[in-house]
């Protein structure tokens, strides 16, 4: 018991201690942060046409945009850093130490989840006032978009954990991790309305959570009949939640499974 | 109750795949030594020491670290982990945190943590508590190592390779400090690829090459470098005369009654630790 707090008290302190390097870093607080602002943004701007009867594309895209936020933040940002951390001997340095993996763990959830917080305030403040967002009205929607929200995030961070496996080097991180965000950002329905896209690419994103999470979104901020448009013909909530819940546990066992301190 | 050894290590093997970096080593630092482990690069150095902190395991062999198998996972290797400590070879990370952020940072881990303040007196970092680590110099950035090594009072200290790029008179300082640590009764095992480093700080050496132990002893009776004749030099009809003995008082003494007092540019030269060390590892014949 005692020392289920002194890792959780750690984890709070790491927390404490990532979000200060985060901001000391003036580039990533950029890219994560405020990335997706603009680029909600440019696309807001550039694509002004109305897809259905009361719907344009800008409201379309920021629900993409929030669901493709959390993507960001967790996973693309984790999966980054922590190779970097390997680099550079920060994970070395803890592994000698008396220091939890798991508090490490808290740590990057955390920040992340903090993060995302943020960036989903900015992104519903921005969308509203200059997109013509609609923000929910029903608590049944809220309700729907705080689990997606809790769900999307936990999916992500886990995803990002596991992953940081996969870049050989903390320089090559961005390059590896950066296209397969962006790739499945085009096939998720983020930058396109999903409808318009070839069957095979909307059945290739219908494999990852991130086309699910943007379905969800939508789901909350579009009119509800906007669901006839939908491939499915409705907004597969349910659905929606087992798949994100199977990729959080699947993320979860890979990453406590995988985990590696240093590159051998 | 008498204590374990600080380090005890029976037939230690470690291949990676086909190659075999370590062949079977036997190795006993004793509680309140500072032992110094020498050896080229590829020798198999940076592996043992690696194994003895926990970062890889072996492939055979019996390996005790404070009484305690350093390839143990989950809680209890996290336990041991408060009973030493590690300064790696050189790091670059928490690069914007200062100084006084990361070591009060480390200082939670540790069950029996050092005051922070004391510790930063001690590696001499007073002056630069407020800065980040990517404001600081080589040396005081190994400094900053140092101090987060030391900081949960380990019993063992592990130093890799802690001086390189120092100038000359941070090394002064820098062994000081680890004099200091070692007065205090911390065990440390150190490796370096400065002779002299080794011949200054050292109760006991160890070369390793090829992934064997060749030999251990203190710095001055390596390689039988106490018995090693010695080198007299002087100057004679212009020219520098040289001479090899066993027994070299004897000799100046013969000189000197030749000159009549003063012999010209006299030097009674014992072969170094670094001339000896580079013998052993055939480096030099």
């Amino acid at each position: 018991m005692n020392s289920l707090i002194q890792v959780i008290r750690i984890g709070l302190l790491r927390t404490k201690l990532e979000l200060k390097q985060f901001l000391r870093q003036r580039e990533s607080v950029v890219f994560t942060l405020f990335f997706p602002v603009i680029l909600l943004f440019i696309f807001g701007s550039v694509f002004k046409d109305t897809i259905a009867p009361g719907v344009t594309f800008s409201q379309y895209f920021v629900a993409g945009m929030i669901a493709s936020g959390l993507v960001n933040t967790g996973f693309q940002q984790l999966a980054i850093t922590i190779p970097m951390e390997r680099d550079d001997g920060t994970l070395k340095r803890l592994r000698g130490t008396p220091m939890s993996v798991t508090s490490y763990f808290i740590g990057k959830a955390l920040l992340v989840t903090i993060l995302m917080i943020i960036q989903t305030a900015l992104l519903l403040l921005f969308g509203t006032l200059m997109f013509g967002l609609n923000l929910p009205t029903s608590p049944t929607l809220w309700w729907n978009f705080t689990w997606l929200v809790i769900l999307g995030s936990a999916c992500s961070t886990v995803l990002g954990i596991a992953f940081s496996v996969v870049p050989k080097s903390g320089r090559g991180a961005s390059a590896v991790v950066s296209p397969i965000v962006i790739i499945l950002q085009f096939f998720s329905g983020v930058f396109f309305v999903f409808t318009s896209l070839p069957t095979w690419m909307q059945q290739f994103a219908a494999v990852f959570p991130l086309k699910w999470l943007t379905q969800g979104m939508r789901s909350v901020f579009l009119p509800e009949d906007f669901a006839t448009q939908e491939v499915a013909g409705t907004w597969e909530i349910g659905k929606t939640a087992i798949i994100l819940v199977i990729w959080l546990v699947a993320g979860l066992i890979i990453s406590i499974r995988t985990f590696k301190w240093s590159r051998e | 109750m008498s204590l374990a050894p600080a380090i005890e290590v029976r037939g230690l093997v470690k291949k990676y795949g086909e190659k075999v970096a370590v062949s079977g080593i036997d190795l006993t630092v004793e509680r309140g030594e500072i032992f110094a482990l020498l050896g080229p690069n590829g020798a198999g150095k940076t592996t043992t020491v690696e194994i003895l902190e926990g970062y890889r395991s072996a492939n055979s062999g019996d390996v005790k670290v404070l009484g305690f198998d350093p390839a143990t996972k989950g809680a209890a290797g996290q336990r041991w982990r408060n009973q030493i400590g590690i300064v790696l070879q050189s790091t670059s990370d928490a690069a914007d945190l200062s100084v006084i952020e990361t070591i009060s940072h480390f200082a939670n881990y540790y069950e029996k943590a050092r005051d922070v303040d004391q510790v930063i007196d001690e590696v001499g970092l007073r002056e630069k508590i407020n800065a980040k680590a990517r404001e600081l110099s080589g040396g005081q950035r190994r400094r900053l190592d140092v101090a987060l090594g030391i900081i949960g009072s380990p019993e063992l200290l592990f130093l890799d390779e802690p001086t390189t790029g120092f100038d000359p008179e941070a090394r002064r300082s820098f062994w000081d400090l680890i004099r200091t640590l070692k007065a205090e009764g911390t065990t440390i095992l150190l490796t370096t690829h400065y002779l002299d480093e080794a011949q200054a700080l050292a109760d006991r050496v160890g070369v390793i090459n090829d992934g064997k132990i060749i030999e251990i002893a203190t710095p001055d009776t390596l390689g039988g470098r106490n018995n090693a004749p010695a080198r007299i030099t002087w100057l004679e009809n212009g020219r520098v005369q040289e001479v090899l003995s066993q027994n070299p008082t004897e000799e100046v003494i013969k000189l000197s009654q030749k000159f009549n007092g003063q012999i010209p540019e006299l030097q009674v030269l014992r072969p170094n630790l670094e001339e000896i060390y580079l013998r052993m590892i055939g480096e030099l014949k």
